[in-house]
């Protein structure tokens, strides 16, 4: 690992935002830098893409977040055993990242699953469409602004439309 | 279905010849899309030019619920994920949890975590086997198969009273010891289940149809595997011997021996072949912390300081001040649950590898958790591995992916 | 109305109560010689035994709403059962259940049978269309493809039977086969009977053959749309069509109604025993083996059993040249 860190202290330290040791490695790195550091870190051995995820930080207490949003990637190396988990801050005015999809054909679907849930658009991806929710929903339901309840109609405006046409043929 | 109409009509008026692509809408109520899985499928005759799976049809917002429960109730959540083998989604939450709260966990708890993972994933191979049998139309498998799980789902019962959404493992532990009844019944288990995996592979091992459906079926390659995300035995039938249990294990799992079945072609075949050798492998391991069981006889269950049931908000730290008449009162600060930070935790889940990231903010509340389920990724290699093959392949391929619904929508 | 007519008459219902009674406990039959074979029960709430579960099921499927959904193509779709009804179990009427038993003596009986079980195809292709279902249509195209590819490797096999007895009639054909030595035509057209024993399991659509049905692909195939008493006509179908393939089998290859000894006061024995056999054999398969992929199915046929049958049937013809 030492290496590792040399090499990314040297080649990346522009882009290279903290370095900490947590559980696992874990390092943050700015989005305009991101896509030679995941690529680098692919040739490096880290060929296993477990883990896509997005994060929001909106009101988060235990630290102060620059940015709203962080997507986490968490990557693993099958020769040297080794877990690194890349984190990328995205600001919630500018809500984008790179898609990895030329890399991994697994994160197309977990770039999905982000974009549906954060809102978080991918650069890049093929075929960027919602996935777990209804195609025509509105709103990001793992923001932390998003209510965990909310009244049907409020919620999906197909439900009002629906509830009206069942009861048109039923009376 | 209106969507699928306009992908028909967009198609049409781009394509140049006058056929009309043939879609076929697959589930979400079919005989063998395991649940609520929608395929929609391009079909050529009846060979399959284009398949995009759409899920969701069982999205009950697991990581939104999550947010809004305590750490303990969290665990409850996770046995609705991949409902056959609920005991290792338990494990994988509680792992991610213990970091984070920095609990060790006793040895004792760890062998009764290994023995129920274990038995969670010969229940989910045995499902897996039936339902992938039927599939192909061996009727036989199917009934064979959940006799034996019958029994195990017995023991389950036994051990936790539940017997498919178990909450067995709890964080810092488990809920209950085994008594003695369930050793012996385990024991009794472990001695019979090799002659009964025999049964499995005499009905359908060397059977000239299976071996025409399987052999050569979806082949995956060992970049294309991993480039694709398949873990768990579909990585492996690939010829990567990566094994969650192996490479960074967990509970008792470094203590114990066991072989990873690898494949070599990376077809169908090749995966059933690793599955049923898995299943020979758990039998193994479970057998081996049973004897290990008799050594820790009468330790402790639960880590010291394992959070209760009921995880307060704040706990007040307790700093005993002597007070004239009552004895103590507690006039200490708020201090937080759990330290603030991150947690990643992977297990070898029956159907790949199901990890656990999970951040907190010192409430009693997981910040975020995001969970990465085998079944979703598998599903989204879907289109790559079917493309090509027939429609009676397909059902093969899902089968032979063993993915659950409900692990994938979450 | 003169006593031959009304002889026909006696003998042609006869023939249907006893058809009837075995269709109905066939299900039956299937139902717990399957549950045997994968140690369940089977059904046991009807009677005793369950023994009056196949008229609770019929019961239950004329009490069922008869779903006609607006897209179908309504004349075809409702005659389409009837067609694979009439022309499964019309089939029985041209077999000799017994010496003095044949409701019609046909001089091409043989003929007669093959051609019913190929319209019967028609059956099945019509509901398909008419139900205007994608997976009604590709079962009705996979029916159809594969009846018509296995009517030719069943149709070589019986001739070379044909060649042997001299003639289409079945009647003559027992009589031929008790005067050769071995009383059965088992043995030497033992590759026919092989041959044919494969096309009538894929001609009635049965496990590993039932690619038109199969469940756990197309719903199920070609009556994926039909509910109640029109789905029992399909299903009633598949079973007249499993005994008719017996009987032609019983009648072609193993000496019909003749028994090694006479058995007194019960007509049909040796016939019954026969089929009985057969109808065991159908439904063991199914408890047994998986299923083909289209494909490899067509590949069977036209690959395997249509050379096999045309080598036999040369084979045949020469040695009958000879001799």
């Amino acid at each position: 690992m030492e290496e590792l860190y040399k090499e990314i202290n040297e080649r990346f330290s522009k882009f290279l935002l903290k370095l900490e040791e947590k559980d696992c490695p874990v390092i943050t790195v700015k989005r305009e830098g991101f896509l030679d550091f995941i690529e680098f870190l692919k040739d490096f051995g880290f060929k296993h893409l477990i883990d896509l995820c997005g994060v929001d930080y909106l009101n988060y207490k235990p630290e102060k977040k620059e940015e709203r949003f962080e997507v986490v990637y968490h990557l693993y190396n099958f020769e040297k055993r080794a877990l690194i988990r890349v984190k990328v801050p995205i600001p919630e005015s500018d809500c984008w990242q790179y898609s990895l999809t030329f890399l991994w054909e697994t994160s197309n679907w977990f770039e999905r699953e982000c974009w549906d849930m954060f809102g978080i658009k991918f650069k890049g991806h093929p075929d960027l469409r919602r996935l777990l929710m209804p195609e025509d929903w509105e709103g990001f339901p793992l923001r932390k602004d998003y209510p965990l309840y909310l009244e049907e109609d409020k919620e999906w405006k197909g439900y009002k439309e629906l509830k009206r046409k069942t009861k048109g043929e039923h009376s | 279905m209106s969507t699928t109409l306009i992908e028909i009509t967009s198609k049409q008026r781009n394509s140049n010849s006058w056929e009309e692509p043939f879609f076929i809408n697959m589930g979400p109520q079919h005989p063998s899309t395991h649940g609520v899985l929608r395929l929609v499928l391009e079909l050529e005759g009846e060979t399959i030019v284009h398949c995009d799976p759409r899920i969701g049809y069982l999205h009950r917002g697991v990581e939104k619920l999550a947010e809004n429960l305590n750490y303990n109730q969290t665990v409850v959540l996770s046995d609705r994920l991949d409902y056959i083998a609920s005991a290792a989604n338990n494990v994988a939450f509680c792992l991610a949890f213990e970091k984070l709260f920095g609990l060790e966990v006793p040895r004792r708890a760890k062998l009764l975590r290994t023995i129920v993972g274990e038995m969670a994933r010969i229940s989910s191979h045995l499902l897996w086997l039936a339902t992938h049998a039927l599939d192909i139309g061996a009727m036989t498998v199917f009934l064979y198969c959940f006799r034996d799980r019958e029994w195990l789902l017995n023991i389950f019962e036994k051990i936790c009273g539940a017997r498919l959404t178990h909450s067995y493992v709890r964080v810092g532990g488990v809920r209950l010891d085994f008594t003695q009844e369930i050793i012996d019944e385990l024991y009794k288990f472990t001695e019979e289940f090799p002659n009964r995996i025999l049964e499995y592979e005499t009905l359908i091992d060397v059977n000239r149809i299976w071996l025409k459906r399987t052999i050569d079926i979806a082949v995956v390659t060992a970049e294309k595997a991993i480039n694709l995300g398949l873990t768990g035995p579909v990585l492996r039938g690939s010829g990567v011997p990566y094994d969650v249990r192996k490479f960074r294990p967990y509970d008792a799992y470094s203590e114990v021996e066991f072989e990873v079945p690898v494949g070599e072609r990376g077809d169908t075949y090749d995966r059933y072949k690793v599955r049923m050798k898995e299943l020979r492998q758990s039998n193994w391991i479970i057998r081996q912390c049973l004897d290990k069981l008799a050594e820790t006889k009468g330790e402790p269950v639960l880590a010291e300081g394992a959070p209760d049931l009921l995880i307060p908000e704040k706990i007040k730290e307790p700093e005993p001040k002597p007070h004239p008449k009552k004895g103590f009162i507690f006039t200490g600060k708020e201090v937080d649950v759990v330290p603030p930070g991150e947690a990643f935790a992977s297990i070898e889940s029956p159907k790949g590898e199901l990890a656990v990231y999970v951040v907190s903010d010192g409430s009693n509340k997981p910040w975020r958790l995001r969970i990465r389920t085998p079944s979703f990724v598998h599903i989204s290699a879907i289109p790559e591995l079917s493309r090509g093959y027939m429609i009676a392949d397909l059902i093969a391929i899902i089968g032979t992916l063993d993915v659950v619904l409900g692990d994938c929508d979450r | 109305m003169d006593f031959n007519s009304l002889y026909i008459i006696l003998s042609a219902l006869v023939l249907f109560l006893l058809a009837m009674f075995h269709v109905a406990y066939l299900t039956y039959a299937e139902r717990k010689i399957i549950a045997r074979m994968q140690q369940r029960l089977g059904p046991n709430r009807v009677g005793p035994r369950g023994i009056l579960q196949p008229i609770a099921d019929v019961l239950k499927l004329i009490q069922k709403e008869d779903i006609i959904h607006p897209g179908v193509d309504k004349p075809v779709f409702v005659m389409a059962p009837l067609i694979s009804l009439v022309c499964a179990a019309s089939g029985l009427a041209f077999i000799p259940l017994w010496e003095n038993f044949v409701l019609s003596n046909l001089n091409v009986g043989l003929l007669f049978i093959l051609a019913l079980s190929s319209l019967s195809a028609y059956g099945v292709i019509l509901s398909g269309w008419a139900s205007n279902s994608r997976y009604s249509f590709l079962g009705a195209l996979r029916a159809s493809a594969q009846v018509i590819s296995y009517e030719i490797a069943m149709s070589l096999s019986l001739l070379s039977v044909v060649l042997m007895a001299g003639s289409f009639n079945l009647q003559d054909i027992v009589k031929a086969q008790l005067s050769t030595p071995y009383k059965v035509y088992l043995i030497p057209q033992i590759v026919a009977f092989f041959v044919f024993m494969v096309s009538a399991l894929a001609e009635t659509n049965r496990v590993p053959f039932d690619l038109p049905e199969a469940e756990t692909e197309l719903v199920a195939g070609y009556f994926t749309e039909y509910s109640g008493i029109r789905f029992a006509l399909f299903y009633l179908a598949e079973y007249f069509g499993m005994i008719v393939m017996s009987a032609l089998a019983v009648t072609c290859f193993l000496g019909g109604y003749a028994g090694p000894f006479e058995i007194p006061g019960i007509p049909f024995f040796w016939f019954l025993i026969k089929i009985y056999a057969f109808l065991f054999f159908y439904i063991w398969v199914r408890a047994t083996l998986p299923r083909y992929r289209y494909d490899q199915l067509m590949g069977l046929g036209w690959k395997v059993l249509i050379p096999l049958s045309l080598l036999n049937l040369l084979v045949t013809a020469f040695i009958k040249l000879l001799i």
